[in-house]
């Protein structure tokens, strides 16, 4: 069936998207903007790919994407909170770092037949018609991405530990007077974003087209940036956000497939077209964006002493 | 990529026998090559270098090159830090380098410059090209042969002359056999995105599809095609590794010939800038072996080459009808060079567009 077929391609293709912008919400919900994310997620993507490869399992190729990006993102953590570098000018560094270094280290890798993580059926779920084949016999990935968003919109504004985080991100000063660690928790802010874009990209190279070419992610870290701002720092409209996105990217390809003569460069800017007009209606609300909008985003913090 | 390194470790050979002959060549010419891409990029830019490498084994000359060069400003630098040191020839391989290597060529007019698939040219700038479209027309005749669905489906990168006249060539070579073919057209808007080229692949195998032809770089469209049990047609480089069961040709770049008669001329001093579009006979491309298809299909494939290579057989040859029943070429026309190099046209039998820029 032409529907189902094409909703199993939208969750392929959403699935990185909110992966990565999940970690970099919560980043940014603790103060700190990490352009990076690209770079973390070819990063990923070549761990994941290399430890697949070595091992051959899926699984552990899995993990080892989360951890490479999770280090690698230390790295932007030690400049930017420890010697206090220029968040954005770092970030973009942390990218173009990434690209680079991913396809050193993936260099013999090129053209290695990939292993394709398998889906995980879930009985008696699975065998619902229509919706079984399409949430309950997915991979790994696509549980994980619903957890973590569940998760993440529990963790932030359930429970006391993402009070404070939320804190450190709207007034690092007043919590730092508050006798809370600031650089300690952003320290951990920061690899949770690294470990989501590194599985992000773990599924790039093990889900969606399991390889490893140079640049996989080829601007996916971009548009999770901007799905959190899509998404008004809000868990669950990243996960709406990634998906409007996914479906408006694979719809155009149908629509090209099926005839319709729309230009197909139009088509292809419209999830971008999509992105700006809903960020346009967001806008208007303002009291919400304020709400929202981590007030010390991207500020250098230096605890006075 | 171990194949295709065999196939051209194979065709090196027998240049090597030619080149043998003439061993007494001058020391002193150096070959420098631009790249756009990454010499290991799986793809383009690895055929050129490939083709380096057979060059230097060739004629034992120096080459050197740069690669990850961006088209755009940077281009210009790159290139005449080539020219300035020591370079005899410069090959620049992308579309992009035209205008940079023409502004280089007029400061060094004692160094030779070829810029790949462009179409300005100067007493030092010549210009090449490979008929890609032969393969195309092959592929189509293998795509027309063994579709049960009738239904092809072609990712297209760009809409430029190069790739419309793919998607042509496909339909036309296809139709020969099939006449109610028609050719599914989507155009990913890349040269380079996996899990665009992916999606795209999807897209049309849900829509019916049964065959795939790809004018994008990665082996992602082959991947799926090998996931979705239907057949598909390598680009640029062999991908029968990506899918073994479902590769049923690729199209080669197999520059080395053409950089080694080049670089020959330079030694003999015959070397004169001109535009140059070599094709199958040449060797300037090449198809990979013919599997995953029947045996009549196979020699029907083996045929098709043949005729193209002894000049019988031209795929742009009339009668063929535009998508909106227009005649473009009428019985036993043939298009020229000039045509194809611009064309921007799709033909009778294609299911698709031509984005417009209006």
């Amino acid at each position: 069936m032409i529907v189902e077929a094409i909703l199993l391609t939208v969750i392929t293709a959403s699935t990185p998207l909110v992966l990565a912008a999940i970690g970099e919400l919560v980043c940014e919900r603790a103060g700190v903007l990490n352009l990076g994310v690209e770079g973390m997620m070819v990063m990923g993507a070549v761990g994941a790919f290399a430890t697949a490869h070595a091992t051959g399992s899926p699984y552990l190729g899995m993990l080892a994407g989360l951890a490479t990006g999770a280090v690698f993102s230390l790295l932007f953590g030690f400049l930017t909170l420890t010697l206090v570098a220029n968040q954005v000018a770092t970030g973009l560094a942390l990218t173009i770092l990434g690209q680079g270094l991913s396809a050193m280290i993936g260099e013999s890798l090129v053209g290695r037949a990939g292993i394709k993580m398998p889906a995980l059926d879930i009985p008696v779920l699975s065998d619902i018609p229509f919706i079984g084949p399409l949430l309950f016999d997915q991979d790994l990935f696509f549980y994980l991405s619903i957890a973590i968003v569940a998760g993440t919109s529990w963790f932030l504004f359930k429970t006391r530990k993402g009070l404070v985080l939320r804190a450190v991100g709207d007034s690092h000063s007043s919590a730092h007077a508050l006798g809370i660690n600031v650089i300690g928790i952003r320290y951990l802010a920061v690899m949770f974003g690294g470990a989501c874009a590194g599985l992000a990209g773990a599924q790039l190279s093990l889900v969606y087209t399991p390889q490893w070419t140079e640049n996989m992610a080829a601007g996916r870290g971009w548009i999770a940036l901007a799905l959190v701002v899509f998404a008004s720092w809000r868990p669950w409209g990243v996960l709406l956000g990634g998906y409007l996105f996914g479906a408006v990217t694979i719809g155009q390809l149908h629509a090209q497939a099926f005839g319709i003569a729309i230009p197909s460069q139009f088509l292809s800017a419209l999830p971008y077209v999509v992105t700006i007009l809903v960020l346009v209606i967001i806008s208007q609300n303002r009291r919400m964006t304020l709400i929202n909008t981590p007030a010390a985003l991207g500020k250098p913090f230096v605890p006075d002493r | 990529m171990k194949s295709l390194k065999l196939a051209l470790a194979a065709s090196a050979a027998v240049i090597a026998g030619f080149a043998a002959s003439g061993a007494a060549a001058q020391e002193d010419v150096k070959a420098c090559f631009v790249y756009v891409g990454s010499a290991t990029d799986g793809g383009w830019t690895q055929a050129h270098d490939i083709a380096r490498q057979q060059l230097e084994d060739t004629l034992g000359i120096e080459t050197a090159y740069i690669e990850n060069v961006p088209e755009g400003p940077d281009a210009e630098r790159a290139i005449e830090r080539m020219a300035r040191s020591g370079c005899t020839i410069v090959f620049t391989t992308s579309f992009g380098f035209m205008e940079p290597t023409l502004k280089v060529a007029a400061k060094y007019p004692d160094v030779k410059f070829e810029h790949a698939t462009g179409y300005k040219t100067a007493d030092n700038v010549a210009t090449y090209n490979s008929r890609f479209y032969e393969g195309r027309y092959i592929s189509g005749v293998i795509a027309g042969s063994i579709s049960e669905s009738g239904i092809g489906g072609y990712i297209g990168s760009f809409p430029i002359p190069e790739v419309v006249m793919g998607i042509d060539a496909f339909q036309l070579g296809a139709q020969s056999v099939n006449p109610d073919f028609t050719t599914k057209v989507v155009w990913a808007n890349t040269w380079f995105d996996p899990g665009r080229e992916a999606d795209a692949a999807k897209a049309l195998i849900d829509q019916g599809v049964d065959v795939l032809a790809q004018h994008t770089d990665t082996t992602a469209p082959m991947q799926i095609a090998a996931e979705r049990g239907i057949k598909a047609f390598g680009q640029a480089s062999d991908m029968i590794e990506a899918g073994p069961e479902t590769q049923l040709t690729a199209i080669l770049d197999t520059w080395a010939p053409y950089y080694v008669k080049r670089v020959k001329a330079v030694q003999d001093g015959t070397w004169t800038s001109e535009q140059s579009w070599d094709g199958l006979k040449d060797g300037i491309l090449s198809m990979a072996p013919y599997t995953n298809m029947p045996d009549d299909v196979k020699a029907l494939a083996e045929e098709t080459e043949a005729k193209i290579i002894s000049g019988e057989l031209k795929p742009f040859t009339g009668p063929v009808t535009l998508q909106d029943g227009t005649p473009w070429l009428a019985e036993g026309e043939t298009a020229d060079d000039g045509t194809l190099l611009g064309l921007n046209v799709l033909v009778e039998g294609v299911d698709g567009t031509i984005p417009s820029s209006e």
